[in-house]
C-alpha cells in the first residue's frame, strides 16, 4: 500500500484534512504556528524526544491503561439483546491516568514541545476544568508558571476543579465576554497568546485549532489506540470489530481511532452530545445538527446560524459543551470511515448509572454517551464480535452534575 | 484611479477609521458613517460583528454583541455598505470581520456581493496568506482589494508572501495584541514602516492602540495612513443613537491632527 491510499496519512503538507482544518489565524500568530509545525517535526524525528514523552506516560501519568472485559455489562446486554446477539465488551480504562482522563497524555507531549521551543510561559483553555488541571499539573511537573483561562461561568459550576488548579500553582482568570463557556474561554486564550507570542505556549486541549495542534494532539493521544491494539491482539486474538467514544473536540476519539483507519474489518462510531435532543436546537452535535465553518483556527462543522454567527451549545457534560470538532473528524464524517452518532442527556445519564451499578466503575458524563450508545449500536452483533469502548475519564468530577439532574440533595 | 488609491494621493497622510457595523443598531450606523465623512476620514472600515471576535480587544468585543444583539445580519451590513455607497460615490469602504460570516454562503457570493454594493477592499483577520484560496481569489475576480495585515511578527522571510496577492494598502498591525490595548513605541512604529515600503508600493496604514490625535499625528509623520477604530468605537458606545455628533468631533480632531502631521 502506498501512503497516499492510507487513511492515516493527513493532514496533507499545508494541515488540510480533505478541504477542512488549515491555519486560519491572525497574521501575528502565523510565523508561531509556523515554527511549532518545524519543531513538532524535528520532535517526531527525534528518539530522545519520544523516549522521554513514553518515560513521563510510564511513570508519571500511569500507562499503560488497562483494556478490561465489561463481563457484567456484557451480560446485561445479552440479556436485552435477541438469542446469540450481544458483543463482548471491552473498556479502555483512560480514567485510571493520572489527573483522571486521557487529556493528561496529550499536555504531556505539549509541555515537552514547549521545553523544546525554550517557551517559559503556558496558557490554556478549560471547560470543565479537566484539561486545565491536566495542564497546571504538568506546567507544576516542569516549573514553568501557567495561565488558565476559563469561562466565568464555569467557574462558578467547577469550583473543586478551579481549586485543585490553584493547589498545582496556576492562574485562574475568568473569562467574562460571550456565554462564559469554554469557546469564549478559548477566544481568550487566543487573545492572550497573540499578545504573549514571544515566550508563551499554548497548551491546545483537543484535536482542534489551527495546524499542526490536530495532528500533534492526535499523535500524542494515539496511544490510546496503539496500547489498544497491542492489549485485545493479547486478549482474544484478533482485532476488535467495533470501536466506540464520546467525541467533543474528539481527541479521546481520535486517539483511539486512527491507529485503526487501515483496517477495514473495525467499525468506528463517534458519539456526539445530543443534549435536549438535536430537534430542540440545545445540542453539542457539530456533524450532526451543524455544517461546515471556520472558528478557532479551523475550518470544520460548526453549530452556526445562516449567517456564519456560532450559536451556543448545549450538553450536561461539559467536556462535550463546544459548537464546534476536529477537523479530522469532520473529514472521517464525510469520507464514510467513521460514523457518528447523537446521545441525549437523558440517555448519557442511564449509561453513567448503568455502569456504577453492573461494573464499579464511575464514568465521566463525556464517556457516559459513549457507553450509551452501546445498546442501539450492538443489539444486531453475534456474541463473538468484540468492541471497544473508550471509558476517557472518570466521573467523580461529575457526581454533583448528576446528583441535581436526578434531583438529589447532597 | 481607484477609490482606495485617491485616498492615499493627496499629497497629505490618510485617516482610516473604524467603526462595527449595526452598532448600537443597524438603523443608527448611516448617520455614524456619515459623521465620520463630515469629520474628515478619508477612509471608512465597517466592522462586520462575530460572536466570536478573537483578534479584538474589549471596546470592539462589545461593539459586536451590542450590534448582533439588536439583531444585526449580514444582509443589513450590505444594506448599510450599499446606502453610504449612494450617499459617498468617491469614500472607499472596506468590510472589516472573521472567516466564517464572510464565507459561510461561499466567497463568490460574498465577493460579489461586496462588488454589488460598493465596497472597495476586504480584511479578513483569520484569513492568512496561506489560506487565501478561501477567499482572496473571488474578491480578486470581483475587482475588490483583499487588504493584507502585517505584524511586528512578519519577518522579513515572510514578508513577500504577505505581499503576494495583497492590494488597496497594508494594514500595519503595529502591536503583537488586540485592538484597542497598548499602543507600540513610536521608533519601533518608524522602522516597521520604513522596511515595509521598502518592500512594496502599496500605502502602509499603521493601526491598533492609536487612540488620540496626538499619538495619531505621530504615527503620521512616518505612515501614509493612521488607523483608529477601538477609540471611536467607544464614543458610539457612550452615546448609543446619539452617537453621530460626538463621532464627528472626535474623527474631526484626529482627521485635522493626521491631515497636518507633515
Amino acid at each position: 500500500m502506498t501512503i497516499s491510499n492510507s487513511l492515516r496519512a493527513m493532514p496533507d503538507e499545508s494541515g488540510h484534512f480533505g478541504h477542512f482544518g488549515g491555519r486560519y489565524v491572525a497574521e501575528t500568530l502565523m510565523p508561531l504556528i509556523l515554527g511549532l509545525e518545524r519543531e513538532y517535526k524535528a520532535a517526531r524525528a527525534d528518539p530522545a524526544f519520544r523516549a522521554e514523552f513514553d518515560d513521563l506516560l510510564e511513570h508519571f501519568v500511569g500507562r499503560p491503561s488497562p483494556l478490561y472485559y465489561a463481563e457484567r455489562l456484557t451480560g446485561h446486554f445479552r440479556t436485552v439483546a435477541a438469542a446469540g446477539k450481544g458483543p463482548k465488551i471491552y473498556f479502555k480504562r483512560e480514567e485510571l491516568n493520572h489527573t483522571g482522563a486521557h487529556k493528561i497524555n496529550n499536555c504531556i507531549g505539549q509541555i515537552l514541545l514547549a521545553r523544546r521551543m525554550g517557551k517559559t510561559r503556558i496558557i490554556a483553555e478549560t471547560g470543565a476544568g479537566q484539561h486545565g488541571v491536566a495542564t497546571a499539573t504538568v506546567a507544576a511537573r516542569f516549573g514553568l508558571p501557567c495561565t488558565i483561562f476559563m469561562g466565568a461561568k464555569d467557574v462558578e459550576r467547577q469550583k473543586p476543579n478551579v481549586f485543585r488548579m490553584k493547589l498545582l500553582g496556576a492562574e485562574v482568570m475568568p473569562v467574562v465576554s460571550g456565554a462564559q463557556t469554554l469557546k469564549d474561554a478559548m477566544n481568550e486564550a487566543l487573545r492572550d497568546w497573540v499578545a504573549n507570542v514571544h515566550d508563551t505556549f499554548y497548551i491546545i486541549g483537543t484535536a482542534a485549532g489551527p495546524h499542526p495542534y490536530p495532528e500533534l494532539v492526535r499523535d500524542f493521544q494515539s496511544v490510546i489506540g496503539i496500547e489498544t491494539r497491542a492489549q485485545i491482539l493479547k486478549a482474544e486474538g484478533r482485532l476488535p470489530d467495533m470501536l466506540v467514544a464520546a467525541v467533543g473536540g474528539g481527541s479521546n476519539a481520535i486517539g483511539l481511532f486512527h491507529p485503526f483507519l487501515d483496517d477495514p474489518g473495525v467499525a468506528m462510531v463517534g458519539i456526539e452530545a445530543a443534549g435536549h435532543g438535536i430537534d430542540s436546537g440545545r445540542h453539542a452535535a457539530s456533524l450532526t445538527g451543524g455544517g461546515p465553518g471556520i472558528l478557532h483556527g479551523n475550518k470544520t462543522y460548526l453549530l452556526q446560524d445562516e449567517d456564519g454567527q456560532i450559536t451556543e451549545a448545549h450538553s450536561i457534560s461539559a467536556g462535550l459543551d463546544y459548537p464546534g470538532i476536529g477537523p479530522e473528524h469532520s473529514w472521517l464524517h464525510e469520507s464514510g470511515r467513521v460514523s457518528y452518532v447523537p446521545i441525549t442527556d437523558n440517555q448519557a445519564l442511564e449509561a453513567f448509572q448503568l455502569c456504577c451499578k453492573l461494573e464499579g466503575i464511575i464514568p465521566a458524563l463525556e464517556s457516559s454517551h459513549a457507553l450509551a450508545a452501546l445498546p442501539d449500536l450492538t443489539a444486531r452483533m453475534d456474541e463473538d464480535k468484540i468492541v471497544v469502548v473508550n471509558v476517557s475519564g472518570r466521573g467523580d468530577k461529575d457526581i454533583f452534575t448528576v446528583a441535581d439532574a436526578l434531583g438529589v440533595e447532597l | 484611479m481607484t477609490r482606495l488609491a485617491a485616498a492615499f494621493a493627496r499629497g497629505r497622510p490618510a485617516l482610516v477609521t473604524f467603526i462595527t457595523a449595526g452598532d448600537p443598531t443597524p438603523g443608527a450606523t448611516p448617520a455614524i458613517l456619515d459623521a465620520l465623512v463630515e469629520g474628515g476620514a478619508d477612509v471608512i472600515e465597517l466592522g462586520m460583528p462575530f460572536t466570536d471576535p478573537m483578534a479584538d480587544g474589549p471596546a470592539i468585543q462589545a461593539a459586536n454583541l451590542r450590534s448582533l444583539g439588536a439583531g444585526t445580519r449580514t444582509a443589513d451590513i450590505l444594506a448599510l455598505a450599499a446606502g453610504f455607497r449612494t450617499r459617498h460615490p468617491d469614500v472607499p469602504l472596506v468590510l472589516m470581520g472573521y472567516a466564517n460570516p464572510m464565507t459561510i454562503r461561499g466567497p463568490e457570493w460574498f465577493a460579489s456581493e461586496c462588488a454589488k454594493a460598493g465596497v472597495d477592499g476586504v480584511i479578513c483577520v483569520d484569513i492568512p496568506p496561506e489560506e487565501d484560496a478561501a477567499l482572496g481569489p473571488a474578491l480578486r475576480a470581483a475587482g475588490v482589494a483583499p487588504i493584507r495585515l502585517a505584524t511586528p511578527t512578519t519577518d522579513t522571510g515572510r514578508l513577500p508572501a504577505v505581499l503576494d496577492g495583497a492590494s488597496g494598502f497594508l494594514y500595519y498591525v503595529s502591536v503583537a495584541g488586540i485592538t484597542g490595548k497598548q499602543q507600540a513605541a513610536l521608533g519601533a512604529i518608524e522602522a516597521a514602516v520604513a522596511r515595509l515600503k521598502a518592500a512594496t508600493d502599496l500605502p502602509v496604514a499603521v493601526g491598533f492602540g492609536v487612540r488620540t490625535p496626538e499619538q495619531a499625528a505621530a504615527i503620521a509623520r512616518h505612515a501614509d495612513g493612521v488607523v483608529v477604530g477601538s477609540a471611536l468605537v467607544e464614543v458610539v458606545a457612550r452615546h448609543g443613537a446619539a452617537a453621530a455628533g460626538p463621532v464627528r468631533e472626535a474623527t474631526r480632531a484626529l482627521a485635522d491632527a493626521v491631515h497636518s502631521a507633515r
